[in-house]
């Protein structure tokens, strides 16, 4: 049986607050191909290509025939855990902390022997299903679950580190007004989050959904109009020592190319939202989050950015925003290197076109705004940082790394 | 003379014989501008970004840059600003002649009607009954409605965005041409975020604010503030538009001298 989470206890106004350790985040350079993994939740290996053996930990050369060509293929998780060790010292701060702490032995199906966390569910002799997760520095790790899923398997002190669950953390919508923005408000409480505030940019716009919302007293709504620093700032002075997970809902979608255009307003407008917005947010929240990445239950987990996949590619018919997204990646990618230290994820999102207005003449699949929120969530629960919601967004994610310059004519044609 | 005259003005205003009203809204990011479809182009609202403050960007100095439409804010209207005033002499507002920044004010109270109806449109009846009271409304002379509605939350019920649009008053289609052809008027101001009603697309022609005073070489005020405190005639406003190259229209501050009471 695991204890379920309890709720934190109100904080300590006057206590100091703890700060972070990560674990060892040091690996070799071939090794990232786990953490790529991790990141999207797969489970990859190497795989020989010469004579099959699958390969842990990774090399630049197969330990059977010595061959270089490994891809990383998704294979069998599961495998026998035959040992288990509880170590009661470390001198490295981040497990010191954490003590006592479980490591086993996993025989994989699939032919390695590995070194693993071990869940606090998990006994000797059990059948197990490997995991990869990234930890706290940002690093894939393997952890070795129960075989089966079981009540309150994802609360326990191991689960908590290597994931970001709105279970019990108050949430930041940034533009809750949206379709996207609504959905997450309600994918969010559905996830039992304490608390979601949600951003309001234009207060004088009437939207029955969003007011409806606000029904539930566990949301509060906040105004937030990412284009104003004074916004932004404000808001942070209100509720910055508060927010554990942020999610930058807001996006201007618009048409357009870049040629044709008359002007740049346009384009400035979406910037404005698209990528300045994230920076102001980056100024406001992320040094306060940062600064509470160990704060207890509710400690500050993560930084999760919507995009477009057309961030990867540009989308000439909507060139504009496509340019604005490519922008915020990069904002992202900078904000990973900036936020490692405290061990805040950087969660980006990138979605195919989504079921809203300015997708009107836009063929199917749409994503529906409801399966962008529910991607969000599982992947605050299950600590993965890249994720792809949508078949089109799955598809040029793939297309793009099979071959860039083909996927480049081919958006090109419209 | 003017010397003359230039003293005696001053020292009017120095003894208190005179007031300075201010009749402009506060520059803030939260003010509101126009709403139109998204598909259009916007008029971007009042942003404002820290240079420095006494620190590390500019250590004994404190500055801002900010961002805006030339039609943000307590703002003027060019005649080039519409359409029809397009062709006009003179018609932006780097080339109005200076003696069109001062000019003196109808304030006609339309608040009661405004708080009663949003929707409030002034008309010919409703000016000539203004003007049994007030005497008629002297030649190149601005006319100030005043609804109250500057005093209204913003930005929620200041735009007062229903479901099918904005509800704020302004003129009807008629009283704009007499305004101009019977009166002779300068211009017309308001204190909503235009210088015609929320609803003044269904009117004929539409925008006839705009459409009639910019086409007679006219000019506009919006947005402004605290004519409340002007007296119904007698007041002179001074409000220079910034020197924008073939500008359209600027924000500025809007200051009324009137006579003490």
């Amino acid at each position: 049986m695991i204890e379920p989470l309890k709720p934190p206890r109100r904080k300590n106004p006057v206590a100091r607050t703890r700060q972070p350790t990560l674990p060892p985040a040091q690996r070799s350079r071939t090794s990232f191909g786990l953490t790529a993994a991790a990141a999207e939740g797969r489970f990859a290996l190497q795989v020989c290509v010469e004579c099959g053996t699958v390969q842990y930990p990774p090399r630049d050369a197969c330990c059977n025939c010595l061959s270089e060509h490994l891809p990383w293929q998704d294979v069998s998780p599961w495998g026998e855990l035959q040992a288990i060790t509880t170590l009661h010292h470390s001198n490295d701060l981040y497990f010191r902390e954490r003590l006592p702490w479980r490591v086993g032995l996993v025989r994989m199906e699939a032919g390695p022997v590995v070194v693993t966390h071990v869940h606090e569910a998990c006994a000797e002799g059990e059948r197990v299903r490997l995991s990869l997760r990234l930890d706290r520095a940002g690093q894939a790790v393997m952890v070795a679950m129960p075989g089966r899923e079981t009540p309150h398997m994802m609360e326990t002190p191991l689960m908590r580190e290597l994931t970001c669950d709105p279970k019990f953390r108050r949430v930041l919508v940034t533009d809750a007004k949206s379709e996207v923005g609504q959905a997450m408000v309600r994918a969010l409480l559905a996830a039992e989050a304490s608390l979601v505030f949600a951003g309001d940019p234009q207060a004088w716009r009437h939207n029955a959904g969003y007011e409806a919302l606000l029904r539930d007293p566990r949301v509060q709504p906040v105004l937030l109009d990412v284009t104003d620093t004074d916004s932004v700032d404000r808001l942070a002075g209100q509720i910055g020592g508060k927010v554990d997970i942020l999610i930058n809902t807001a996006d201007m979608q618009r048409d357009g190319g870049i040629m044709y255009q008359r002007d740049v307003n346009v384009a400035r407008e979406i910037f404005d939202v698209n990528c300045f917005g994230l920076m102001r947010l980056a100024q406001a929240f992320g040094p306060a989050m940062c600064s509470r990445t160990a704060d207890g239950v509710n400690n500050a987990a993560a930084w999760v950015n919507i995009m477009s996949i057309y961030a990867r590619a540009s989308l000439p018919p909507r060139g504009m925003w496509s340019a604005a997204n490519a922008a915020a990646l990069s904002v992202t990618q900078c904000l990973r290197a900036e936020m490692r230290p405290s061990g805040l994820r950087v969660v980006n999102v990138f979605v195919g076109p989504v079921d809203q207005e300015w997708e009107q003449r836009t063929p199917p699949p749409r994503v529906p705004p409801a399966n962008v929120a529910r991607a969000v969530v599982q992947a605050l629960q299950q600590g993965t940082e890249d994720v792809y919601v949508g078949d089109v967004a799955a598809e040029l994610r793939d297309r793009l790394a099979d071959n860039p310059k083909a996927v480049e004519h081919e958006l090109g044609r419209g | 003379m003017s010397n003359n005259i230039l003293a005696q003005f001053m020292s009017a205003l120095l003894a208190g014989q005179i007031r300075i009203i201010d009749l402009t809204e506060t520059l803030t990011p939260e003010f509101p501008t126009i709403v139109l479809p998204p598909e259009f182009g916007q008029a971007w609202p009042f942003r404002i970004e820290e240079i420095s403050r006494y620190d590390e960007r500019g250590p004994a100095w404190y500055w801002n840059n900010f961002s805006m439409s030339e039609h943000t804010g307590t703002h003027f209207d060019a005649p080039v600003h519409w359409i029809s005033g397009r062709d006009l002499p003179n018609n932006t507002v780097d080339t109005i002649p200076l003696e069109a920044f001062i000019a003196s004010a109808c304030v006609i109270d339309c608040s009661a009607e405004a708080r009663e109806n949003p929707d409030f449109l002034l008309t010919i009846d409703f000016v000539k009954r203004w003007e049994e009271q007030h005497g008629r409304i002297p030649p190149r002379s601005w006319v100030l409605m005043r609804t109250d509605w500057s005093q209204r939350q913003k930005p929620r019920d200041y735009l007062n965005m229903k479901d099918d649009g904005a509800h704020s008053p302004g003129p009807d289609a008629e009283v704009v041409p007499w305004l101009i052809k019977e009166r002779d008027v300068h211009g017309f101001g308001t204190e909503s975020v235009g210088t015609d009603a929320g609803q003044a697309q269904h009117l004929d022609p539409p925008y006839p604010c705009h459409y009639f005073m910019h086409g007679n070489n006219r000019y506009g005020l919006q947005c402004l503030t605290n004519l409340h405190l002007l007296p119904p005639t007698g007041a002179v406003i001074v409000a220079a538009p910034l020197k924008i190259r073939r500008g359209s229209g600027s924000p500025l501050r809007v200051l009324a001298l009137a006579p003490t009471q």
